[in-house]
């Protein structure tokens, strides 16, 4: 398995949406390096003919009725929005200005 | 006299037969959070005001001679990952601080419906990632067998109250080992319940196929009495399982195990557990032979890589599941000035607001996800669930139920393993299996280590929807263990008003 580097880091912080300093991108790339050298055990067992198990259970597709019962109110569905206007939630800019 | 050191049971029959109120009983639990919590750090929010108010209503309507639930006035601590209409609900994390969920978890709301009196929410590692409370945002909780030692965790809040006689009993979840690993670490009885058994709805998610919500008490009885309020059918989970509720309150009455099978993983015995766990586990073994149970070993060869797959499986359903706090619609927004864009603002405020192993599991599980690693990493530990799975269903194919030590040590020091993650993870190595296979286990305190003085505790499995069944071993081990020391183990607690 390839070391993982800072520039690999970096990326999955992208990724992932997490700010990180050069410090903290070092740091995280050999903590990942220890963790992934431990983990990596799993590949000893894990042969073709083994089917994966993504879940406990094994229903799928469960469903009720299409039916309309009380929510949340508009002002309760905005209560924790950290900026709201015109009863929306507010965001930053997505799209860039042209 | 009923007070805070009665069992949960003994308080609801005393509230029953008006020898108590709601009222003084819940009084009786503030007071005493009020004395010790500063040492115990148990508690993120005490909600004096709303038990209080509850428990007059509840006391009202006794008055009124409504018929009430078992548990009707018995005050319980609620995890802090189980959303509460307008109590703040935080998870253990900086990104949640100061919201206050517009609806009730299903947990709470039933908790509320059986009159139960909700007294505040409890410390945990952040998002439920951790073993020691150590991750949370808001300070680590302290062990009430020694304050220099963890409670375990994620859900050790809620362990530390009940043990501590803040409360009688106590939610938690558990996704690793987060209720049966701090229920041994502090001497109390916690179940995990088999997966599906207990709605997740309101629960903030870590690894879906995985967390499961669960009791505490300091008895086999009082965990049963919660077990039954919390548990059952939801709609709104779409992995709840339909099926009626193991009827675990008359298995912890039972109190008889002639004829059962009880089968020891050889796996998870011998070296690799302090020997004062493992003098308390023999001990134990002796004495279900005592009362007629048969003894069995079994082999479970793959639990050897269960801890790998789990450190894969956890993090890479977190990596999806905590993509939901982007700063949009609730919690934490940081940066926010106007001249960065959503997904700048985004990154600022998960960087502020996760905490280290939180960006940590983050990280690995978006690694574990990403193409090119997919299959090495996440699909090669799913594998592994299949083939740990395959070793529960052979170990029950020759035993009815199978028994453990929970944890490798008893309650660590503070610090002693927060800088080296893959020693902290180890701590889960015997309660990760049952969550991979997704059945239900009992931590089962078992008496003190000779070495330390600390509490052990034994894990009790049985088969998926057979939750009754570790009810009924660990009701008669209980009262086996009672008889043998003539008191309950939380008597040999320091007293936790003169420690320092």
């Amino acid at each position: 398995m390839a070391a993982i580097s800072r520039d690999d880091v970096a990326h999955l912080a992208k990724l992932a949406r997490i700010e990180m300093t050069p410090a903290e991108l070092d740091h995280m790339a050999s903590e990942l390096e220890q963790i992934l050298g431990a983990v990596k055990r799993v590949q000893e067992v894990a042969t073709s003919d083994i089917a994966p198990t993504s879940h406990p259970l094994s229903m799928s597709n469960v469903f009720r009725d299409d039916v309309v019962k009380p929510s949340l109110t508009n002002e309760e569905a905005l209560s924790g929005a950290p900026a709201k206007a015109d009863e929306r939630f507010k965001v930053p800019q997505i799209l860039g200005e042209e | 006299m009923t007070n805070i050191h009665s069992t949960a049971a003994e308080m609801a029959s005393a509230l029953a037969a008006k020898e108590i109120s709601s009222v003084e009983l819940t009084k009786q639990h503030l007071d005493r959070i009020a004395a010790v919590d500063g040492k115990i750090n148990a508690f993120l929010h005490i909600d004096k005001a709303g038990a209080l108010e509850q428990a007059e209503v509840i006391d009202k309507k006794r008055a009124s001679g409504e018929k009430l639930s078992p548990l009707a006035g018995v005050p319980i601590a609620v995890k802090d990952i189980l959303a509460q209409k307008g109590i703040p609900t935080t998870a253990g994390s900086k990104i949640l601080e100061g919201w206050r969920p517009p609806y009730d978890s299903t947990v709470v709301a039933k908790l509320k419906a059986a009159s139960v009196v909700i007294l505040g929410k409890t410390n945990m590692d952040e998002f439920a990632m951790g073993s020691s409370t150590e991750n949370s945002a808001y300070g680590t909780t302290q062990n009430p067998w020694d304050l220099a030692r963890t409670p375990g965790g994620s859900s050790g809040g809620s362990a530390a109250a009940v043990a501590a006689f803040e409360a009688p009993l106590a939610i938690g979840t558990d996704t690793g080992g987060s209720i049966r690993q701090p229920a041994a670490l502090t001497g109390i009885v916690g179940v995990k319940p088999t997966y599906g058994a207990v709605s997740r709805y309101g629960v903030v998610a870590y690894s879906s196929s995985l967390d499961q919500v669960g009791p505490f008490a300091r008895t086999v009885l009082d965990t049963a009495l919660l077990h039954e309020a919390i548990a059952g059918h939801d709609e709104r989970d779409s992995t709840s399982i339909n099926a009626p509720v193991p009827q675990v309150v008359a298995a912890a009455k039972r109190l008889d195990v002639k004829g059962m099978k009880i089968g020891v993983i050889k796996e998870l015995s011998g070296s690799g557990f302090q020997a004062g766990i493992s003098a308390r586990i023999a001990e134990s073994i002796e004495l279900l032979v005592a009362a007629g149970a048969e003894i069995v070993e079994v082999t479970c060869p793959n639990f050897e890589y269960a801890l790998a797959a789990y450190y894969l499986i956890a993090p890479s359903e977190a990596s999806s599941n905590l993509a939901r706090f982007d700063s949009m619609r609730y919690g934490l927004r940081v940066g926010d000035d106007g001249s960065r864009g959503a997904e700048e603002v985004m990154s600022a405020t998960r960087e502020a607001g996760f905490g280290k192993e939180v960006k940590r599991r983050i990280i690995l599980g978006t690694y574990a996800l990403s193409s090119g690693y997919y299959d090495a990493y996440y699909g090669s530990a799913q594998k592994v669930r299949t083939l740990v799975k395959q070793d529960f269903d052979n170990a029950f194919a020759k035993a009815d139920v199978l028994i453990s030590p929970v944890t490798p040590t008893t309650a660590f020091k503070i610090g002693e393993k927060s800088n080296d993650p893959v020693a902290m993870y180890l701590s889960d190595i015997a309660t990760i299996p049952v969550n991979m296979a997704g059945i239900g286990g009992m931590s089962l305190p078992v008496g003190l280590a000779d070495e330390d003085g600390l509490p052990v505790g034994l894990q009790i499995m049985a088969p998926v929807m057979q939750d009754d069944r570790f009810y009924r071993v660990g009701g008669t081990l209980e009262a086996a263990l009672l008889s043998k020391w003539g008191q309950p183990i939380l008597s040999k607690a320091p007293d936790l008003t003169v420690q320092k």
